[in-house]
């Protein structure tokens, strides 16, 4: 069998012309190969696949060396650190939002997926807040026009997670509670890396807001 | 007859130990080998293969699939087409799966047990008190391998009615492949076996083990090495199984179970696997010894001038354990070459079942025939 992989391409210049037929240039007698002997009892060629095949079976059986599967549910590849996953809401130091319904998002989002119904803040210096902030997962086109847009860092999609498989269509959109839980959407040393507070001042004005209203 | 020697006469029955015998060895084995194959190929792959299926905790590296497999097939539609033959539709996976069941039974799997004598050690020069004692073989006849061949080439029958009954061009012909493909390859086996019939001198496959004795030099692989390659290649075409797959290959090939489905489909399947564990049977047996552990005699070890002694109980479970073993790597290896050798082209098919096996086979038997003169 290794004899039929090391054969020549067979192309007319290979072929070795024993004799021409006189009548018609094109009846050619040519040499063809058999099969070597140590090839015809296939014996060698098992030996030598087994060798290949049983290698990989004990390494593998022993200590998975060369299986490349990652067991999906169980174990989790991480995202690379700039891919848009589900979306959160950032926090403030209290633990309420930072958006403050400027309606940025939902106007630029192709998808019409953002619905923000806005609401007066008793905080003087910020005046609005989303009373209720749903993106609809489902119709998201994952484009992170929103994060874009946002002036106040208010909305992330640093998760690390896609958006999970649902049973009924309205299960797959998420509310301002669950996308500022962060606990429960990210996984913990993804959220330890990378925190539920923002940094960014122009818009907002950063973790230190108080002092400065 | 008191009620013991009654229970030891039950024991003894044919029918109680061939049920025995399938229902603990064969189908679990059988049934097992399903999962194994798929998870052994994986493990060849880099693949992890089928290792999900659990009944809650319990999963044990995916072993349940078996059960899962069986109750799907269970609970699957029984299809027969419209123009099928529906009695020859029925009787085909039954006649490719009882003629291996029935094969099983001249299997020796064991030594005969004497149940007055498990606690003590059986020295060859001590008469042994042979009440009650149980053969481990069921069928115990001088032309115990020729029931074997004659029974076994009934499965033929078997994919030649599937294809027939079908109604369907693509099931015959591949019944024809199946039917002509066992044909070519049971006269290379037979011929292969005589070279060992002629060394041994009987038939039978518990004299052909006693003939072996504990000695591995003295074993059928040593006596006649060419004969297990020629038997054991035979053995694999005859279970229809890569690389000899011609007759039906799972992906690409339309073989004679096209038309099945369900737990019909589910008997030719197994039939393949118990096949396989018969095929290991049949060369344990011939070839490796049977249920002779090395060095192990009735009383005991003795190995040079050692020995070490050991009650019949206990000589008994490893002369069962060791031809269990033995089968088990023989399914082992033939599941190992399923996977690593390519599918052979018909043409290349019959070239080496008449064109290499057979000559082979028939140089061996002279050889053998002509040494054994000379000697």
């Amino acid at each position: 069998m290794g004899h039929h992989a090391e054969a020549p391409a067979e192309s007319p210049d290979d072929l070795v012309v024993l004799s021409v037929s006189e009548r018609n240039k094109k009846v050619r007698t040519v040499q063809v190969s058999r099969p070597v002997p140590e090839d015809v009892s296939f014996l060698p060629a098992l030996a030598k696949g087994l060798g290949i095949t049983l290698k990989h079976f004990f390494g593998n059986v022993v200590a998975r060396k060369d299986t490349e599967t990652i067991q999906y549910p169980e174990e989790k590849k991480a995202y690379p650190e700039r891919n848009r996953g589900l979306h959160r809401l950032m926090l403030r130091d209290d633990d309420t939002e930072r958006c403050v319904a400027c309606m940025c998002c939902p106007t630029v989002c192709p998808a019409n997926c953002i619905t923000i119904i806005p609401a007066e803040r008793d905080d003087k210096g910020i005046e609005k807040h989303p009373a209720i902030f749903e993106i609809d997962e489902l119709r998201c086109v994952v484009c992170g026009f929103c994060v874009e847009s946002c002036p106040c860092d208010a909305i992330r999609m640093d998760t690390g997670e896609h958006a999970t498989a649902v049973e009924h269509r309205h299960e797959s959109i998420m509310t301002k509670e669950a996308m500022m839980d962060h606990k429960s959407i990210m996984q913990p040393d993804v959220l330890a890396k990378r925190g539920s507070l923002s940094e960014a001042v122009q818009g907002g004005t950063g973790p230190k807001w108080r002092e400065e209203s | 007859m008191t009620t013991t020697d009654w229970i030891f006469w039950v024991l003894d029955s044919a029918a109680v130990k061939w049920v025995a015998l399938v229902l603990v060895f064969v189908m679990p084995v059988a049934s097992l080998l399903t999962w194994a194959e798929r998870r052994q190929s994986a493990m060849m792959q880099d693949r992890l293969g089928p290792n999900r299926a659990n009944i809650g905790p319990i999963k044990m590296w995916g072993i349940l699939h078996f059960v899962a497999d069986a109750v799907k097939m269970i609970f699957k539609e029984d299809f027969i087409p419209e123009k099928a033959h529906k009695g020859l539709f029925i009787l085909a996976p039954i006649l490719s799966l009882a003629p291996v069941f029935i094969a099983f039974a001249v299997i020796p799997f064991g030594p005969t047990i004497f149940p007055n004598e498990l606690g003590s050690v059986i020295y060859a020069a001590n008469p042994v008190d042979t009440t009650n004692a149980i053969n481990l073989q069921v069928f115990n006849v001088e032309w115990g391998l020729i029931f074997y061949f004659a029974i076994l080439t009934l499965a033929n029958y078997g994919s030649v009615l599937a294809g027939w009954a079908s109604y369907n061009k693509w099931a015959l012909l591949g019944g024809l492949r199946a039917s002509s493909q066992m044909m070519s390859y049971e006269v290379a086996m037979g011929i292969s076996l005589m070279g060992c019939f002629l060394v041994m001198g009987t038939l039978e496959p518990d004299a052909m083990v006693q003939w072996q004795t504990a000695n591995p030099a003295h074993w059928g692989i040593v006596v006649q090495p060419l004969a297990f390659i020629l038997f054991f290649t035979a053995a694999i075409a005859e279970t229809k199984r890569a690389p000899f797959d011609l007759p039906e290959g799972e992906p690409e090939i339309i073989g004679y179970f096209v038309e099945y489905s369900g737990m019909r489909w589910g008997m030719f399947f197994l039939a393949e696997f118990i096949e396989i564990v018969f095929i290991a049977a049949v060369i344990a047996t011939v070839f490796l010894g049977g249920y002779q552990v090395p060095f192990l005699e009735a009383d005991g070890f003795h190995f040079g001038g050692w020995e070490l002694h050991i009650s019949h109980g206990f000589v008994v479970l490893m002369q069962v354990g060791i031809l269990s073993a033995k089968i088990l790597f023989l399914c082992f290896v033939q599941l190992s070459i399923r996977w690593t050798l390519p599918r052979f082209r018909p043409d290349q098919l019959m070239d080496l079942g008449w064109k290499k096996l057979l000559p082979l086979a028939l140089f061996n038997l002279m050889l053998t025939a002509l040494v054994l003169a000379l000697l």
